[in-house]
């Protein structure tokens, strides 16, 4: 594999990683204020089909990417009502709301659509179309650093450049802030706030608009950025490996990025990898690459490389005494 | 006066969740009005396609038997404090050893054919979920999260097998079919008031089954043992009780429980294993456990209405094309939100309304004396 083989390589890990990424902080804010999301795969998917059903009645993919952002912070909501007011089992209102997503999405694009559960084809300026940087041809002439800056830092849609500047926000927000300081403190010892004279119920309510806001955008990039129409089931369990990231990164930000953009390596590489002989072990099944994010995940979990401690009060409804 | 009771028994354990099961099935029909179709029409349908006839009834008993074992696999774990998602990925690989022994002994006759099948498949059912089961109690890994990714490294592992292994040339990554001579009976073949539908041996097993967990969860030594544990991990320590034994006991159960569904699905009817065989059925056991509140006769309802669901949504298809058969999907995702997760939605309502009741009666009480 040369120079040029590797770029185009790493082009598609950052847009295997970008939904993951977004999807990955989304549950950052939602379990560092004590609230354990499941249910990120399914925020994602119906954000997805809002996305594209929107887009493709209006001709706007900007309204597409409104009502994404709706749906999804809706559904939060729904797991906001369940676990913060109702304090219910927060991993069972996640699996509720895959399938309601799941469901749900077929039920309304078949009724419209007509199509079987997806949604008809986007045109390409109806679609988040991909920016050029300045100057990206004439740097491109330049050795080495031309391509990667014309072929891999230029030429993305906006929201990949959203979701990485996002883990700097992210990361200011939590360590800077007053209020990343209290969402920190909420998913560790709620009491300690609450004592303070902080409401549990408003941040943890914050966070989870915060979460639902970026599901949804990560749901419209698969639908409108990265593909140009909804399919049933289409983020096919990358929520579930944004879980998984979320536990590798060990709830920090900037680990957030390093994981995800690792698990998009593994996503890029699985198709290009498919019957490549390698050298002493042989061709290595696409399967092994596909289940590595998840491997990884378990080893991490159990301690055997480092340690991953989520957030105290994770999962444990607040009830504030009276 | 509207004081707040605690509830009768009877109102958590079966109002409730019939509450719960109607607003599921009323905000599914307003979903259906909203499309134009009729709902009345809809749900008479549904409920025609569950059990309208015996063929159609041994579809759903047929369902109800897969849930009954994935909800046990959730149940069991529950009571020992343990939160068992895995119940897809259990099922899936336990496929794999069920049909190994199927396929190997169907030259036979279907007794053996069964017994293997059921040994296989609840070997390596119990093995997939007593490795999450042992990192939670040795490594302090949380099992929510190692089953869930166990249910992707399964699905992983699973289509490497289906497509490389045990793979049938020329077939898309299934096994080949097990040969006449090895094939379960179907009830239908002893009552034609079945048909041909698809209800099989296994739903015996599958009412054994909900009497051996109930046995097993009440009436034993190591009932108690896990109950102790997932009421008080605490007292459990103190009364000499290994946690970590009595984890990856009840796990391995769980996953051999779950692992049945193989011999029900895919030995029984499909006769062969297909990739993603599971379709779904590992996670609706979790709906099963919550609304059957974990108990076998719980359960064994709330199997029952999943079946039925799962059965009508494919006749609603066949005979309402206009309504998506996902209507049915929508319909679990809100039975499980309401009854698993909304659970105190109606709680406080009930509280006053039963709270009235008492205290009316209660002064009446006092009147005549």
């Amino acid at each position: 594999m040369g120079f040029e083989d590797i770029i185009p390589l790493l082009n598609s890990s950052i847009r295997f990683a970008v939904p993951l990424l977004l999807a990955c902080l989304a549950g950052l804010y939602s379990e560092r204020s004590g609230i354990v999301d499941i249910g990120l795969e399914g925020k994602m998917l119906g954000a997805a089909f809002a996305a594209a059903a929107v887009a493709a009645l209006t001709g706007d993919v900007w309204l597409g990417m409104l009502a994404a952002i709706g749906v999804s912070i809706s559904m939060s909501m729904i797991h906001a009502v369940a676990s913060i007011n109702l304090r219910g089992n927060q991993v069972i209102s996640g699996v509720a709301l895959n399938f309601l997503a799941l469901g749900g999405t077929v039920f309304i694009g078949h009724s419209i659509f007509k199509r079987g559960g997806t949604t008809p084809n986007l045109a390409k300026d109806e679609r988040i179309g991909a920016i050029e940087l300045p100057l990206a041809q004439e740097i491109g002439q330049v050795p080495v650093i031309g391509p990667i800056y014309e072929q891999l830092i230029s030429g993305h849609s906006i929201i990949v450049y959203f979701a990485f500047l996002a883990v700097p926000i992210t990361a200011w927000v939590l360590m800077k802030t007053r209020f990343g300081l209290r969402l920190r403190a909420v998913g560790e010892n709620p009491k300690a706030l609450d004592t303070a004279g902080i409401s549990v119920f408003l941040l943890r309510y914050q966070a989870l608009v915060i979460t639902g806001i970026l599901c949804g955008i990560a749901g419209a990039y698969l639908s409108t950025a990265q593909g140009a129409n909804f399919s049933e089931n289409m983020t096919a369990g990358r929520g579930f490996i944004a879980l998984a990231a979320l536990i590798f990164a060990k709830w920090k930000p900037w680990n957030a990025l390093w994981t995800c953009l690792l698990f998009g390596v593994l996503s890029a590489a699985q198709i290009r990898l498919q019957g490549v002989e390698f050298p002493i072990i042989g061709e290595v099944p696409v399967q092994v690459i596909q289940a590595a994010p998840y491997v990884l995940t378990v080893i991490l979990l159990a301690g055997f490389i480092g340690r991953a401690v989520p957030p105290k009060a994770v999962g444990q409804p607040y009830v504030k005494e009276r | 006066m509207s004081a707040r009771q605690p509830l009768p028994k009877w109102a958590t354990n079966i109002l409730m969740p019939a509450m719960n099961v109607l607003l599921a099935l009323f905000v599914g029909g307003l979903a259906v009005a909203v499309i134009g179709e009729d709902p009345i029409e809809a749900m008479r349908v549904l409920a025609y396609g569950a059990f309208g006839s015996g063929y159609n009834l041994g579809f759903t008993l047929h369902y109800a038997t897969s849930l009954t074992f994935t909800g046990l696999a959730v149940a069991i774990a529950f009571h020992a404090g343990l939160f068992n998602i895995g119940g897809e990925g259990q099922a899936y690989v336990a496929g794999l050893g069920a049909i190994m022994m199927a396929l190997w002994l169907d030259q036979t006759h279907w007794v053996f054919v069964l017994i293997g099948a059921t040994v296989g498949a609840t070997t390596l059912g119990a093995i997939w979920a007593a490795i999450p089961g042992y990192l939670q109690a040795k490594r302090g890994s949380h099992i929510v999260i190692t089953t869930i990714m166990f249910n992707f490294i399964a699905s992983a592992f699973m289509s490497y097998m289906l497509a490389q292994v045990i793979t049938n040339p020329g077939a898309n990554a299934e096994t080949r079919t097990i040969a006449e001579t090895g094939r379960i009976p179907l009830l239908s073949e002893y009552f034609v008031f079945f048909k041909h539908s698809p209800v099989n041996i296994m739903l015996i097993f599958g009412i054994l089954a909900l009497i051996g967990v109930y046995i097993l969860v009440w009436r034993t030594k190591l009932g108690f043992k896990i109950r102790t544990l997932g009421m008080n991990p605490d007292a459990a320590r103190y009364a000499g009780i290994s946690a970590v034994s009595i984890i990856v006991i009840t796990m391995a159960i769980a996953g051999a429980l779950a692992g049945m569904m193989a011999v029900n699905e895919a030995v029984s009817v499909q006769k062969r294993l297909v990739v993603g065989y599971v379709q779904g059925f590992g996670f609706i056991g979790i709906a099963v456990a919550f609304m059957g509140r974990a108990h076998p006769v719980g359960i064994a309802l709330a199997a029952i209405l999943f079946g039925a669901l799962y059965q009508g949504g494919v006749e609603l298809a066949f005979v309402m094309p206009a309504v998506p058969s996902e209507l049915v999907v929508v319909i679990q995702a809100l039975v499980i939100l309401f009854s698993g997760a909304m659970d105190q939605m109606f709680k406080p309502v009930l509280e006053r309304v039963f709270g009235a009741f008492r205290t009316r009666s209660s002064s009446t009480e006092t009147e005549e004396a």
